[in-house]
């Protein structure tokens, strides 16, 4: 017995000593005598190789060519829906929702802040190839490449309209979401882009209860609410929005000229088409002209009210940063505010690190999630004060026409369009003839 | 499809500027990312020295069985008679009866090389990742039993839900092409 009792002083030994749990060798390595054992590795399995990632990045450039091509040139809602059923099943269902274009938002930014971090190449291409297509082509990506776009676009099947003041209220909430997500990608502190996804938990068919849940509710509100999350939350439908703006060629919701039937009025359940309008009332061009003026000047103070709101929440949003957390922990541990005592303090006291180096860690943190707030802040200023100024600007059009920032692309207009049956015709027609 | 009528006036001039300015900014984008240039993707590994063994892992993966799997480093290991990643510490017999193992699902196999060691394999389609075995290993033995993310099986999510949770801040990325942290060995 007395080997047995060795080893249990020794264990009595190593258990005062074991303040590290990554522990100690504090056996010799066995020498096999009668036998000739060898002494195995551990096998380390390898992550999926680099090659399917740059197929990945080719399916999703054919993706976007080819939904650039069945938009504007074949104008085909139902092959848009077949290649949205695609994208669903290959980058949702068989892709697991990761690699995304939206939460490459916050690689990129990280990458920018972050000298350690390199964006992959792929990630890379995820992020700029949909924003290169929007330039030329509009938003064909949300048409029918992105999968959270796709799976909402299926069950779309009883829309109702948001009428105008709420859907451009609702949206505000993308642009401050897009704003969070750069801030706490910028600062290091987490990717909520991807940690609250509503829809990577039915890719994946598993998860936490809670995203379940939200994924279920967004799924059932997107069943009378045309594409909720892409309206009203997507951060990198915002950027895709400006781009829209600029793009090259655009949707037509006719093939060549609007006849102003009105046949298509009511036709988009994302409320993205606008009626032509009269002149502007001359008694109401006073007001307005005054009106603008004012707005104008507000832009500044609603810039400087923004970043003053965003760099005031420094102190909640800088919990984010995990070494923000465990210093305020180890402060109320310090002061005796608590008893209890976590997991990660215990790991910070392990590591024999100074406190007060932990302290100065933490407020250089905080002073840049107050600088990025005053900036995002600000920003947030910015989009109201320029959305209420577009509000106030008479614009004028003689058709019926797709809105350039709203349009999803989608193709359900154009079947609305008797001139698109008249196209439709004589190119069957021609088909014939030939 | 309609494409802008070139007519030049002020606010296609605009129009065009802005469009070309945008295009630029993708390019500075993609010139400054590849300047950093990382082909290779990049994978997240724990890190076997900051980990503390708390069961974060088995709980925290967006898989209903965690990616992270507890493996065998063999040129560590005491190949102890005793080993406390393997029994319980009030263990009455050495032997493989339940009441005596640590692991809950009865993941590590026990061998006789001989007298007196014993090989520890790990079997990782029962291993749950909960670090019982982690913690013993740490406390009493030579710490050659530890958690690694099983990169057959992970999903590689942009953000990992369990490095989120981790309390020591042990989860980081590394790059796909040495995908493993594996522990220096001290002796020889």
């Amino acid at each position: 017995m007395r080997p047995f009792r060795n080893i249990l002083i020794g264990m009595a030994i190593s258990l005062i000593l074991s303040g590290v749990t990554s522990g100690m060798e504090r056996f010799p390595p066995p020498d096999f005598v009668e036998t000739d054992h060898v002494i195995p590795s551990p096998t380390s399995p390898g992550p999926r190789q680099d090659v399917y990632e740059y197929i990945d990045a080719a399916v999703l450039l054919a993706a976007l060519g080819l939904a650039s091509y069945l938009v504007l040139k074949k104008r085909s809602r139902r092959a848009i829906f077949a290649l949205s059923v695609f994208s669903l099943l290959y980058f949702g269902f068989w892709r697991k929702g990761c690699v995304c274009s939206i939460g490459a938002i916050q690689n990129i930014v990280f990458s920018i802040f972050d000298r350690d971090y390199a964006v992959p190449i792929v990630v890379l291409v995820f992020f700029l190839l949909p924003l290169v297509f929007t330039l030329f082509f509009g938003r064909t990506f949300c048409a029918a490449v992105c999968p959270l776009g796709a799976i909402q676009d299926m069950v779309l099947s009883r829309p109702v309209s948001v009428p105008g003041w709420l859907e451009s209220g609702l949206r505000l909430f993308a642009y401050v979401y897009l704003a969070a997500a750069v801030l706490f990608a910028a600062t290091g502190s987490a990717f909520v882009i991807c940690r609250y996804d509503p829809f990577i938990s039915i890719f994946r068919l598993s998860g936490s209860i809670n995203m379940l849940i939200l994924g279920g509710c967004m799924l059932l509100i997107g069943v009378f609410v045309g594409r909720p999350y892409c309206r009203f939350i997507c951060p990198y439908g915002v950027i895709l929005r400006q781009l829209s703006r600029l793009s090259k060629w655009r949707v037509t919701i006719t093939p060549d000229e609007c006849i102003q039937c009105r046949l298509c009025e009511d036709s988009c359940p994302f409320g993205a088409i606008r009626k032509p309008t009269t002149q502007w009332p001359a008694q109401e061009y006073h007001v307005a002209k005054k009106r603008l003026a004012f707005l104008l000047l507000l832009l500044p103070v609603l810039v400087f009210l923004g970043g003053w709101a965003g760099s005031s929440l420094k102190s909640v949003t800088s919990r984010a940063h995990e070494t923000v957390r465990l210093a305020e922990q180890i402060y109320v541990e310090e002061t005796g505010k608590t008893e209890e005592i976590t997991d990660s303090s215990t790991a910070f006291r392990a590591t024999g690190q100074e406190i007060k180096k932990l302290y100065e860690q933490a407020s250089n943190i905080r002073a840049r999630f107050e600088l990025g707030g005053w900036i995002l802040g600000g920003f947030i200023g910015l989009v109201i004060g320029l959305k209420l100024i577009g509000l106030s600007v008479w614009r004028q059009r003689t058709d019926y026409e797709a809105d350039r920032a709203s349009c999803l692309a989608c193709g359900r207009c154009f079947n609305y369009c008797p001139r698109e049956h008249l196209r439709l015709k004589k190119t069957k027609e021609v088909a014939d003839k030939w | 499809m309609a494409k802008d009528n070139k007519v030049i006036n002020r606010r296609n001039f605009l129009r065009d500027g802005l469009w070309g300015g945008c295009l630029a900014a993708l390019g500075v984008v993609a010139g400054a990312s590849a300047r950093k240039n990382r082909k290779n993707d990049m994978v997240w590994q724990i890190d076997p020295y900051k980990c503390i063994a708390c069961d974060i892992c088995a709980t925290h993966c967006v898989l209903e069985d965690s990616a992270v799997k507890c493996i065998q480093q063999y040129d560590i290991c005491g190949y102890c008679d005793f080993c406390p990643g393997y029994f319980e510490l009030g263990a009455s017999v050495l032997d493989t009866g339940a009441e005596n193992e640590l692991c809950p699902t009865g993941a590590i196999k026990r061998t006789f090389i001989e007298d007196p060691y014993y090989e520890y394999d790990i079997d990782e389609s029962l291993c749950i990742g909960c670090a019982k075995c982690v913690k013993g290993c740490a406390a009493f033995g030579n710490g050659s039993i530890y958690l690694q993310v099983r990169h057959d099986r992970c999903l590689n999510c942009n953000e990992c839900s369990i490095a989120v949770a981790c309390p020591s801040g042990a989860f980081k990325r590394v790059p796909a092409d040495e995908p493993y942290l594996l522990k220096k060995v001290d002796h020889v």
